[in-house]
């Protein structure tokens, strides 16, 4: 019942409203500080770079994973075409190089592919879940196992490697800097930015904010509740193809075990971040928040003797329930109990 | 005998006093909105609460019955103070409440939402059998027929309430709190209930009756308690209080006028026309002629096709042939956008499934059906709160604080606000599908008012009403469908409940049932 009675001051005293949407980030203040404390080194300038960088890519697929839960879908493909893109980008590459030589035209010609592939791939899931009326977490639990063996066949269970003169042009897309700060920070920030403005103050945004709420009121507002819900997979697609951008250049190669949990991670970052697993409400900057977070605890455990880097996930998986837990209260209404 | 029985004969009303509530006051956030208000429960007696929509009836008997906590003031059981920590502690004194939105599992039987928490069991498995005698029998108290094992999502809404109630009788329930129970009853079901509660008052029950209906109260209750704006304005006794009274106690001032007067309108300036209209199965050649400026009433039984029709034309259905001109055009109609486009609105009845995001405020639902007119790349917030300022003035839309939740709002002013976002589209045609549902008399009038001057700026407005008096107040001339076709569409002094009924069943050749749907 405090919970009940929780809920009613929210709504309509701004103090709570605004202190649910501070949590995260207070929560990742409360990692930096344990971080600094367990060691000096956590705020070097090295240390710092290396976690926004690791954030980076989650953090990517995260704010597509954002548009797609908050419209009520799910996504579970995405780690699996994360590594089908890779794959796709790298034997692109590789076969151009035999013609092109490995130049900046190779590695743009990657990127089309790439964009063009996530595009596509988010496209399936989207058109498949809607026009299919297939519930989305079948769908993608279907294209999930679709893509992985796609990137298995293609590297013949083995792994895709690209190739060294290409590496060589396209190093600077994961390793390079602006005024020192890492391209993938960049590119994290550029696409948060971007989905922030597209999730709050768009049309389509809104709409996809209603679609989560309740579908059949979506409906009955004139919505095009099939095309809105499809370009949320689009979106995501798009993300994960980013996210591969700037990921190829950072091994050079794709396997079958290239992205495995990402999904995992992704909406691990999403629901930290305080968006409802249930949609009808989606917060960005929440998800980048939580995407940094994730990648913090790794990297504190890494610092630290104190627990295993082993027990990473356990750690990451107990902050992912304290998370919805704390967020609970504020958002199961009128049922008791 | 049970407890109840016996605090029943005591000749000493205040000695019958089971559950009262003394000096409740209670605050959501900054918002008050209860003042002092205390009421008493007698075993054996039926108590009725009346109010408007948003006096604070829901939020009085949640704090009787343990869903809220009262922010000061309290409660006494049979004289002993007592505090209700969860509705489960109140169940255990045996103050069970309906609520008004019905709170069943959607997914799950009727017999397991009746038991659900409570199963029967037999060793360390559910005894399904000795459930669904149990269920069985309660609804046959009721007179329900549903199976025990049909799910609650395949169930009409009356229906639904009728297996609230048989919940809430498997619970043995001392002191019974109905919520506004018969707001999707049908008159039939209503009688069924009232032979139920008085049958639980001989038992010794002590029953508190919500109701914003006058008749309902007459005919069912002893004494009356009206609260209006959570203050409370008088407890009396039923007999000694008329039904005129009740009205203005509740309202707080005379309802001189109803329902807006009409002005004869120019029957060769049709807005729409609709020509040989047919649904698969539902709707057979229907046509009739909107003309601008009037209120075309739709009347029928259940299942005549009413819906379906009204659902074609806004391309909710499809049509198996038929057309739809506007002005005098014919103008294609193949989904719920298409209508938009041609000025064509629809209000759905179903406000709180179809109608309004409950989890959000009220400015994103305003905006989300004109949504283009706030933006094309980027929403414009400033000339969104410009368009809630003024829907709230124009519709009287009641909220303390515009952050509320619409969720939380009342059945009146989530009307008005559905009412306010639909005609942020500027529409031409307005198709209103039972405009007052669930609503008090004083936003009843003033919604009628709203429809009257939606017809004087030339708005055409089609009306679907189960409630005769608002047909017959509201409506300009009636269409009336049986089975699928219009059967008349009735004019100056046809318009007339007898032949409505007449044509209503004239083809079905079903006599004497109640026009709902
Ligand atoms: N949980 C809540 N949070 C904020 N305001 C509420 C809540 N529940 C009800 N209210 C407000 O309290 C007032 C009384 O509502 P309610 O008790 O439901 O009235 P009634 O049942 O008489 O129609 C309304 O203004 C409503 O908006
Ligand atoms: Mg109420």
């Amino acid at each position: 019942m405090s919970s009940l009675e929780r809920t009613e001051a929210s709504t309509s005293s701004g103090f709570n409203i605004d202190f649910k949407a501070l949590g995260p980030f207070l929560a990742l203040v409360g990692l930096f500080v344990l971080g600094t404390v367990i060691n000096d080194a956590f705020l070097s300038g090295g240390n710092l770079s290396n976690i926004f960088t690791r954030a980076a890519f989650i953090g990517i697929i995260a704010v597509g994973a954002t548009f797609v839960i908050t419209a009520g879908g799910i996504d579970l493909s995405v780690g699996s075409m994360a590594a089908f893109i890779s794959g796709a980008m790298i034997v692109v590459m590789n076969t151009l190089v035999e013609t092109l030589g490995a130049g900046v035209e190779t590695v743009l010609i990657g990127i089309l592919v790439s964009v063009l592939l996530g595009i596509a791939a988010g496209a399936v899931n989207g058109l498949v879940s809607t026009k299919g009326k297939i519930e989305a977490f079948i769908v993608t639990l279907g294209t999930m196992g679709i893509y992985r063996s796609l990137v298995t066949y293609m590297a013949d269970g083995g792994t895709l490697s690209l190739d060294f003169g290409v590496r060589g042009v396209y190093r600077p897309v994961y390793y390079g800097d602006v005024l020192g700060i890492p391209v993938p920070v960049l590119v994290f920030f550029a696409v948060a930015v971007v989905g922030y403005v597209l999730l709050n103050m768009t049309p389509f945004g809104r709409k996809c904010f209603a679609i989560g709420s309740n579908e059949q009121v979506a409906r009955y507002s004139a919505i095009h509740v099939d095309r809105v819900k499809t370009l949320t997979y689009v979106i995501q697609g798009l993300c994960v193809s980013v996210a591969t951008i700037i990921y190829v250049p950072r091994l050079g190669s794709a396997s079958s075990s290239t992205g495995v949990l990402w999904e995992l991670e992704a909406i691990a970052a999403v629901i930290i971040g305080g968006t409802m697993l249930k949609g009808g409400y989606g917060r960005i900057w929440g998800t980048v928040v939580g995407a940094i977070m994730l990648t913090t605890i790794g990297n504190i455990l890494n610092l630290t003797d104190a627990i295993s880097n082993y027990l990473n996930g356990a750690v990451q998986g107990l902050i992912i329930i304290v998370a919805v837990f704390l967020q609970r209260g504020d958002w199961r209404r009128k049922k008791s109990k | 005998m049970t407890d109840a029985a016996v605090h029943a004969v005591n000749p000493d009303p205040d000695a019958r006093v089971r559950l009262s509530g003394r000096q409740i006051c209670k605050s959501f956030g900054p918002a008050q909105v209860l003042f002092d208000v205390s009421i008493d429960l007698r075993a054996g007696e039926v108590h009725a609460l009346l109010g408007e929509n948003g006096a604070g009836k829901s939020t009085l008997v949640k704090i009787l019955s343990g869903y809220h906590q009262p922010t000061s003031g309290d409660l006494t059981l049979d004289q002993a103070p007592v505090t209700f920590e969860d509705s489960e502690v109140a169940e255990n004194h045996g103050v069970i409440l309906i609520h008004q939105e019905l709170n069943l599992a959607e997914q799950l039987t009727v017999e397991e939402n009746i038991f659900l928490g409570r199963e029967i069991k037999r060793g360390w498995f559910l005894d399904k059998a000795a459930m669904r005698l149990e269920s069985k029998k309660l609804l046959d108290q009721l007179q329900c027929d549903v199976d025990p094992r049909a799910r609650i999502k395949d169930l009409a809404v009356s229906d639904r309430q009728m297996v609230e109630i048989a919940k809430a009788l498997s619970k043995n329930a001392d002191i019974l709190i109905l919520d506004e129970p018969t707001a999707v009853l049908t008159g039939r079901e209503v009688d069924i209930l009232f032979d139920q509660i008085k049958r639980l008052r001989e038992q010794g029950v002590a029953i508190l009756y919500i109701s914003h209906k006058l008749d309902e109260i007459k005919a069912i209750a002893d004494r009356v308690t009206v609260l209006r704006d959570g203050h409370l304005i008088t407890t009396e006794p039923v007999a000694e209080v008329e039904k005129d009274d009740m009205a203005r106690l509740m309202v707080g001032r005379d309802i001189k006028q109803m329902f807006p007067d009409r002005e004869p309108v120019e029957a060769h300036d049709v807005a729409m026309s609709v020509r040989d209209v047919s649904v698969e199965g539902q709707v057979r050649d229907a046509s009739f002629d909107l003309r601008r400026g009037e209120v075309l009433g739709f009347a029928g039984i259940v299942g005549a096709g009413r819906t379906a029709l009204m659902e074609a034309i806004i391309g909710l259905r499809d049509r198996t042939s038929g057309d739809i001109a506007r002005n005098g055009k014919i103008v294609p109609i193949n989904s719920l956008q298409d209508a938009k486009k041609c000025g064509i609105a629809y209000l759905t009845k179903d406000r709180k499934g179809s109608g309004l995001l409950l989890n959000m405020d009220m400015r994103p639902n305003l905006t989300l059906l004109a949504l283009e007119k706030f933006g094309t790349f980027i929403i414009d917030r400033k000339a969104e709160e410009a368009a809630l300022a003024k829907a709230i003035e124009a519709f009287d839309i009641r909220a303390a604080d515009p952050k509320t939740k619409v969720g939380d709002f009342s059945g009146g002013n989530q009307q008005k606000l559905l009412l306010a976002k639909v005609m942020e589209t500027d529409p031409e045609v307005v198709i209103i599908d039972e405009p007052t549902r669930g609503i008090d008399i004083g936003t009843k009038s003033q919604i009628y008012h709203f429809i009257g001057d939606l017809t004087k700026r030339g708005k055409s407005v089609i009306l679907l009403s189960s409630e005769m008096p608002e047909m017959l107040g509201l409506s300009d001339r009636i269409a009336v469908m049986a089975a699928g076709r219009i059967t008349g569409i009735l004019e100056g002094n046809d318009r007339n409940e007898h032949e409505i009924m007449r044509h209503a069943t004239g083809i079905s050749g079903k006599q004497g049932v109640s026009v709902h749907e």
